[in-house]
C-alpha cells in the first residue's frame, strides 16, 4: 500500500480537521471537545444522508411504479427534502386530550436519542469512530433494542386503538427478529474473535490477489448476510415488514397520534435506524470501510463506507418498491420457523468452518450444508398452507 | 425454491425502473399545469346558465320557476323572481330571475338542477380551475358570472347542445304553427262572419 501523503491526508481529512479545531483549546479540554465535535458531525451528517435517502426513495419508488416522483421543487425536485422539512416544522402539533402527555412527549425523543447513540460505535472510516468500544457490537444491538421501548411508549401513551395495535404488532415483530439479528451477528464474532467493530473490520481488511477477505464471500457469511439483512429490514419496520404501521389497516400504527415535528422525528428515526443497520451490515459482512479490490485502496475509506451504506439503502428501497406487506402470521412463521433455525444452523456451520482449517474441503461442506438446509427448510416449513374455503359456524 | 418469486418480482421492478428512463410510453403521468389532456365531452363540474343571442341579460333562458332551487340537494341555489315579465325564445311573456346565485363551495356537482329544468336553462360546465383566495364571496357566483352563451355550450358539449337546440327548435316550430293557425283562424273568423253551419277551422 503506497501511503502517499496526499492519500493519508484525504483519508484522514476529518480527523485532521478535528485535531486542528481542537488545537485552539487548552490541553485539558481537548479530549472532551474532540468527542463533542465527533457527536456534532454524526448529528449533522446522518440527517443529511437521511434527506438524500428520502429523495432517492421517492424518486426510485416512483420510477419503479412508472411515475416521475417529485420533480417540482428545484431542479429535478432536488430541494424536495427542504420543502418537506419546512412543512413538518410549521405544522400544528396536536396531542390527544386523554393521552399521557409526558410519555407521549418522551417517546420520539427516546427513539431519536437511541438511534443516534448507535452511530457512536459505528466506524465510518479508518480511525473514524466516536467511541471505540470493546463491546461495540453489543452496544449497537442494545441501542437497537431500546427503540422497541419507544415504540411501545408511543403506542401506549396515545390512548388510541390503532396506536396500541400498531405498538403490539411492532413489539411482537421486533422482538422476534431481534433474536435472528443477534444470532446472525454471532457467527461474525466467532470468526473475528472480537465484539469490537473496528477489530471486525480489521479482520476483513486484507486481500488475496485483488479480492478482499470480506465475510460475505464465505458460505457462512453469505447465509449470515441473508438472515441479517432480512432481520434488519424487519427490525427497522421497513416494507415488506411494515406491519406495525400498515397504513391500509391501522392508519399509521404507533405514530397515528403524532403530528407535526414529532411525527417528523419518528420518520427521521426510522430512516436513521435504516442507515445504522445498513452501516452495521456493511461493517460485519462487507468489510466496513475497506475497499472492494486491493487496487482501489487509494480512495478514502469513508467514501467506501458511505457508498456501501447508500448501496444497501438502494436495495432497501428496491425491496420496498417490489414486495407487498406480509400478514402478521406469515411474518411470525417466517421468523420462528425459517430464519431462526437457519441462523442457529449457521452458527454450527461457522464453528465447523472455524475448526476445519484451511483448504477447499470446508468450502464444499459448509456450502452443501447451508444450501441443503435452505432448500429443505424452504420446502418444508414455508410450505403453502391451503386453508380451503372459509366456513362459518352460524352464518351459513 | 424459497425466494424465487421475490427475485422475479425484483427483476420486474428493475425493468420498470430502467425502462421508465428509456421509453416515455411507460410513464402515464400527465404533468398537469404544463401539459393537459382535453376533458372528455361528458365531463361536468359546476352548473352555468345558458343565454341566447348577444346580450346575456336579455337572452337568459331561465324563467325563475325555482324548480332547481327546490330540488337542489345541498340547497346551494338562491333565486329571486322578477315582478315584471319579458318575452322568452318562443315570444311568450315569462318571469326572469333578478337574482340567481350558486354557492359553488356547497354545490356537489350532482346535475339534478340540469335534469329537472324544463327550460334547458341550466347546464353543466367543464371549467375546473376555480381556485380563489377567498373562502366565501368569490365562491358565490351571481347570474352574470354564471351566464354562458349557447355557442359556449355547443363548444363544450356539442352532442348534447345540438339535441337541446333541435328540441327547442321543434317546440318553437310547434308554437309558431299553433300561433299561425290561431292567427289564420282569427283571420278566417273575421273574413267570413257568421257562417250558416259547419264551416271553418
Amino acid at each position: 500500500m503506497a501511503a502517499s501523503p496526499l492519500f493519508t491526508n484525504l483519508d484522514q481529512i476529518f480527523i485532521l480537521l478535528r485535531d486542528w479545531l481542537v488545537g485552539f483549546l487548552p490541553a485539558a479540554f481537548r479530549p472532551a471537545a474532540g468527542v463533542a465535535l465527533g457527536a456534532i458531525a454524526i448529528v449533522g451528517a446522518f440527517p443529511g444522508l437521511f434527506a438524500v435517502v428520502v429523495l432517492l426513495e421517492r424518486k426510485g419508488v416512483g420510477r419503479i411504479q412508472n411515475r416521475y416522483g417529485p420533480n417540482r421543487v428545484g431542479p429535478f425536485g432536488l430541494l424536495q427534502p427542504i420543502a418537506d422539512a419546512i412543512k413538518a416544522l410549521i405544522k400544528e402539533d396536536i396531542v390527544p386530550y386523554r393521552a399521557d402527555h409526558v410519555v407521549h412527549f418522551l417517546a420520539p425523543i427516546v427513539l431519536l436519542v437511541t438511534v443516534f447513540m448507535a452511530f457512536a460505535v459505528l466506524p465510518v472510516g479508518r480511525n473514524m469512530v466516536l467511541v471505540d468500544m470493546d463491546t461495540g457490537l453489543l452496544f449497537f444491538i442494545a441501542m437497537g433494542a431500546v427503540t422497541e421501548l419507544s415504540v411501545f411508549m408511543a403506542g401506549w401513551s396515545s390512548r388510541n386503538k390503532f396506536s396500541i395495535l400498531g405498538a403490539m404488532r411492532g413489539i411482537a415483530q421486533m422482538i422476534s427478529y431481534e433474536v435472528v439479528l443477534v444470532l446472525s451477528t454471532v457467527s461474525v464474532v466467532m470468526i473475528a474473535g472480537s465484539l469490537s467493530l473496528t477489530r471486525i473490520i480489521a479482520a476483513q481488511n486484507s486481500y488475496s490477489g485483488v479480492f478482499p477477505h470480506w465475510y460475505i464471500f464465505t458460505p457462512w457469511g453469505a447465509a449470515g448476510f441473508l438472515t441479517f439483512s432480512i432481520a434488519g429490514m424487519a427490525e427497522t419496520n421497513r416494507s415488506p415488514f411494515d406491519v406495525p404501521e400498515g397504513e391500509s389497516e391501522i392508519v399509521a400504527g404507533y405514530h397515528t397520534e403524532y403530528s407535526g415535528f414529532k411525527f417528523a422525528i419518528f420518520f427521521i428515526a426510522e430512516y436513521l435506524s435504516m442507515i445504522s443497520i445498513s452501516g452495521l451490515c456493511a461493517t460485519l459482512f462487507l468489510g466496513g470501510w475497506s475497499a472492494p479490490f486491493s487496487f482501489l485502496v487509494f480512495i478514502p475509506s469513508w467514501i467506501w463506507f458511505f457508498s456501501k451504506v447508500i448501496l444497501s439503502l438502494c436495495v432497501f428501497i428496491w425491496v420496498r418498491g417490489t414486495l407487498p406487506r406480509l400478514r402478521q402470521d406469515q411474518l411470525m412463521n417466517f421468523a420462528w420457523k425459517f430464519l431462526l433455525p437457519f441462523a442457529l444452523l449457521n452458527l454450527l456451520v461457522t464453528a465447523l468452518w472455524r475448526f476445519m482449517g484451511e483448504g477447499w474441503m470446508r468450502w464444499v461442506i459448509c456450502t452443501a450444508i447451508l444450501a441443503a438446509a435452505y432448500v429443505i427448510m424452504g420446502r418444508v416449513s414455508m410450505r403453502n398452507q391451503h386453508f380451503g374455503p372459509r366456513r362459518y359456524r352460524y352464518a351459513e | 425454491m424459497l425466494g424465487e418469486g421475490i427475485l422475479k418480482g425484483m427483476a420486474e421492478t428493475a425493468r420498470n425502473f430502467f425502462g421508465s428512463y428509456v421509453s416515455k410510453e411507460r410513464l402515464t403521468t400527465v404533468e398537469y399545469p404544463e401539459e393537459r389532456i382535453p376533458t372528455i365531452e361528458a365531463a361536468r363540474v359546476f352548473p352555468f346558465l345558458v343565454y341566447d343571442g348577444a346580450d346575456w341579460e336579455a337572452g337568459l333562458r331561465c324563467v325563475a320557476c325555482q324548480i332547481c332551487e327546490k330540488e337542489c340537494p345541498p340547497k346551494c341555489i338562491y333565486i329571486d323572481k322578477s315582478k315584471d315579465k319579458k318575452p322568452d325564445y318562443v315570444g311568450k311573456q315569462q318571469f326572469y330571475p333578478t337574482r340567481f346565485d350558486i354557492d359553488v363551495s356547497v354545490c356537489m356537482s350532482c346535475q339534478i338542477c340540469v335534469e329537472v329544468c324544463p327550460f334547458e336553462a341550466i347546464k353543466m360546465d367543464n371549467e375546473f380551475e376555480l381556485a380563489t383566495t377567498d373562502r366565501f364571496g368569490s365562491l358565490l357566483y351571481d347570474r352574470k358570472q354564471l351566464a354562458r352563451s349557447n355557442e359556449y355550450y355547443h363548444s363544450i358539449h356539442p352532442t348534447e347542445a345540438s339535441e337541446v337546440d333541435a328540441r327547442l327548435g321543434e317546440e318553437k316550430a310547434k308554437a309558431d304553427a299553433k300561433a299561425k293557425a290561431a292567427a289564420a283562424a282569427s283571420v278566417a273568423k273575421t273574413a267570413a262572419p257568421a257562417p250558416p253551419a259547419g264551416g271553418g277551422s
